[in-house]
């Protein structure tokens, strides 16, 4: 867009020349994902999970939409209609199991990009705002999914939504108030059910919304890539339509294979026997977990165990928790490495693969273990490491390391020498 | 500044989490030098069993229904546990699912008694049930039903395979699990001993279950010529088997509807991926080292 060779978009006939003139959009989506945006040649599958994410968002909509047709946000028969949805309702099955795998598999790509970010450290300038955009997405998102794992009112729905309106308590002096608030009674029940399915509702196009603003930041600096050297000419790049189309069109077949995989053949494999009981709020289920793509919040969040100083466990917990993710909005900032990728960064490197991967593994483990010994200790050994990854060790990092020499260009890195393909040699 | 900043909430963090652990590692010291494992252990820790293995005919990817066992595991429903336990979410007519035509539906739901109106006095009755009618409780509401089973509410079948870890296979060992307490346990852990009323049964969570053993003896559901003996072993399949469609009875429709799916979404990403490397074949290079040293 922003790149001067970027290709010129021409209608060719009377009716897109109309609409050019009145209102251009088929203009907008050329230059936005089509012949006359300029891609960087070398982009890597990891350059891929964007627009699965998008896919995703998408497919959650559709399906969504069609399940709140058949669904009603009624304690006493919210369990019933989920039922009847799986049951009764034509494709129902389908709808909503495509619905809750879908919300995994969203997890899963975003889960990828957010790493993709880390590792070629994609939120440095000038990428700044289209990361923040992002962690705002991903706020956003957790937000939706908390709530729509509550509608089908089953005991982890009861027990989560419970769980995790409980944290606010932990505040000071305002935290029994807000929880009350936040549920419209004690415990959740038909208020904070009926809530939450609106809500549930509305935030996914309020995503969608904010999904407009990242692509649209994004189409400034155009995409990085895996050498994180920036584009010099218009040798370096390839219009994303045909070239990424096509690839990300192999891509999202292989995304829809996996995804098709667990919707038919291991639906239930990533959610809990429990959600199959109805709400019961005499009952505490044995063990409290929320969904798979909490565990490594759930753990750091359960690592505070005894008072620090006079901050009592819980409220540490919580704050934990939620600088957990936070702090991705200072990353920018904290990292001043000038080199972008981690190919070419030695220390930076080995603080990835052995310190932040295994972390996240361990966190993610003991976020779904029981509360007990031995998870406990490992979560805090990690929960500490997960700090001082982000906080201490890449701020210190960029002034130790020795990075390895840059190509002089994309297309230096992807023919050995700077000269435009010729032969395939 | 943010540089600074940063360093010192997350030595506060790394701080505050490395003490707690410290704490941990304090409590947890004792425990682990006494019993070698890092909780006391217990009698469920102990005696706990997981599920036997159970195969089924619709397990896998190309399970499906084995509709006379399903029928089978139906007749043990009805005779044994409707005794006790409801099945809110299937109604009568879902039966025509597994072979029996509507006439037979209609008189099967007859032989039921589910709650109704007296037609004349308007007061809470008992009449006969109709195909859209569901499977009925026994008890007329929960404290009756905990009342007559020693506190314990027997639960709802209808889902019991999908809301239990092991599904299936949890439910015909629970049923083929009851056994006298171990005395192995009890010399272990004098405290556990099963209280009485209720049942030892290793499968189940806790060890002890308010449910009598429904399934005592060979032939207390008598099968109708042509199946197989009705042992413990067989009642209990056949009516694990019943639970697993009742808990989803679009199950082999699932299935059947997958392996079409996948295959069109095999070919589509291959004719995707002949397209892209067409694509891609003018400008791209023979493998080179693309991108620097991947290695860590
Ligand atoms: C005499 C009444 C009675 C009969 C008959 C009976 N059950 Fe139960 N069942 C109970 C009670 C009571 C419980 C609750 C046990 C508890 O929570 O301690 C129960 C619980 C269960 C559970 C759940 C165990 C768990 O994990 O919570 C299953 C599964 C079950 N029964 C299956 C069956 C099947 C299958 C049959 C028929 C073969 C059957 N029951 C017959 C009374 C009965
Ligand atoms: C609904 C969710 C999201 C959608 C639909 C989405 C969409 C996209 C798309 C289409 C791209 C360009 C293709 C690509 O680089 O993969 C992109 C780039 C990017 N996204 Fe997202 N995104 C989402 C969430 C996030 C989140 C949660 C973050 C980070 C917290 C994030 C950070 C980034 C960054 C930094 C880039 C630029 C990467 C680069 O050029 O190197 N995105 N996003």
């Amino acid at each position: 867009m922003s790149f001067p060779w970027a290709r010129e978009y021409q209608p060719t006939n009377g009716l897109m020349k109309f609409l050019d003139e009145k209102l251009p959009l088929p203009r907008l989506v050329y230059g936005a994902i089509g012949a006359g945006y300029p891609v960087p040649r070398n982009l890597s599958y990891m350059w891929n999970f964007g627009v699965l994410a998008g896919f995703c968002l998408v497919l959650q909509i559709v399906t969504g939409v069609v399940l709140a047709m058949h669904y009603a946000p009624n304690a006493l028969v919210a369990f019933g209609t989920t039922e009847h949805i799986m049951r009764d309702v034509n494709w129902g099955w389908l709808m909503r199991y495509a619905h809750a795998n879908g919300a995994s598999f969203f997890f899963i790509v975003v889960y990828l990009h957010i790493f993709r970010g880390f590792f070629y450290s994609s939120y440095k300038a000038p990428r700044e705002m289209i990361w923040l955009l992002g962690v705002v997405i991903f706020l956003l998102m957790m937000a939706t999914a908390f709530m729509g794992y509550v509608l089908p009112w089953g005991q982890m729905s009861f027990w989560g939504a419970k769980v995790i309106t409980g944290l606010f308590s932990a505040i000071p002096v305002v935290g029994e108030p807000i929880q009350v608030w936040l549920l419209g009674g004690f415990a959740p029940d038909d208020a904070a059910l009926n809530r939450f399915f609106s809500l549930h509702f509305l935030l996914p196009f309020v995503i969608a919304g904010v999904v407009i603003l990242h692509i649209w930041a994004l189409h400034i600096p155009g995409s990085s890539n895996p050498t994180g050297v920036e584009i010099k000419d218009e040798s370096d790049t390839v219009p994303f339509h045909p070239y990424y189309t096509a690839k990300d069109g192999f891509g999202l077949g292989v995304f829809l294979i996996a995804y098709c995989v667990m919707v038919f053949f291991l639906p239930n494999y990533l959610g809990h026997p429990d959600n199959y009981i109805e709400a019961n709020p005499l009952a505490t289920p044995a063990h409290i977990v929320p969904e798979w793509y909490f565990w490594p919040f759930y753990a750091i969040l359960r690592s505070f165990t005894v008072d620090f100083f006079f901050v009592p466990a819980k409220l540490m917990g919580v704050l934990a928790m939620f600088s957990a993710i936070l702090m991705w909005f200072f990353l920018p900032w904290l990292d001043r490495s000038p080199v972008r990728s981690g190919h070419y960064r030695p220390l930076f490197r080995k603080f990835f693969w052995f310190g932040l991967i295994p972390t996240m593994a361990v966190l993610f483990y003991c976020g779904g273990a029981p509360a007990i010994e031995p998870y406990v200790m490992l979560s805090q050994l990690a929960t500490a490491y997960y700090f001082l990854h982000f906080l201490v060790v890449l701020p210190l990092v960029s002034s130790f390391e020795k990075p390895e020499p840059l190509p002089f260009s994309i297309t230096e890195s992807v023919l050995g020498s700077d000269k435009p393909a010729l032969s395939g040699e | 500044m943010i540089r600074l900043f940063g360093i010192s909430i997350g030595l506060v963090f790394a701080v505050a989490v490395l003490w707690a652990f410290a704490n941990g590692v304090v409590s947890v010291a004792p425990v682990v030098s006494q019993y070698g494992s890092f909780t006391e252990p217990t009698a469920e820790t102990v005696f706990h069993r997981h599920p036997k293995e159970l195969h089924l005919q619709s397990d896998g990817p190309l399970g499906t229904w084995d509709y006379a066992q399903l029928q089978r595991g139906y007749q043990v429903y009805k005779e044994v546990c409707s005794a006790c336990h409801s099945m809110k979410f299937l109604a009568f007519r879902d039966l025509e699912q597994l072979g029996y035509s509507p006439a037979q539906v209609k008189a099967e739901a007859a032989t039921w008694q589910v709650p109704g109106v007296n037609p004349d006095t308007g007061e809470a009755d008992m009449r006969p049930g109709t195909p859209i009618d569901s499977f009925p409780s026994p008890y007329p509401n929960k404290i009756a039903a905990a009342a007559a089973n020693n506190n314990a509410v027997p639960p709802d079948l209808s889902l019991i395979t999908k809301a239990r870890h092991g599904g299936a296979s949890y439910v015909y060992s629970l049923l083929t699990g009851f056994q006298p307490q171990p005395a192995a346990l009890l010399k272990e852990f004098p405290d556990a001993k099963t209280p009485p009323g209720l049942h030892y049964n290793p499968y189940f969570a806790n060890l002890n279950l308010a449910m009598a053993p429904p399934l005592t003896a060979e032939g207390q559901v008598a099968y109708g010529p042509g199946n197989p003996k009705p042992t413990i072993n067989q009642m209990a399949t056949d009516v694990a088997a019943f639970l697993t469609w009742t808990a989803e009875p679009k199950l082999q429709k699932r299935h059947q509807t997958g392996w079409p799916v996948l295959g069109f979404l095999l070919l589509a990403t291959i004719l995707a991926y002949l397209a892209k490397q067409q694509i891609w074949a003018a400008i791209k290079p023979k493998k080179t080292a693309a991108t620097g040293s991947s290695d860590a």
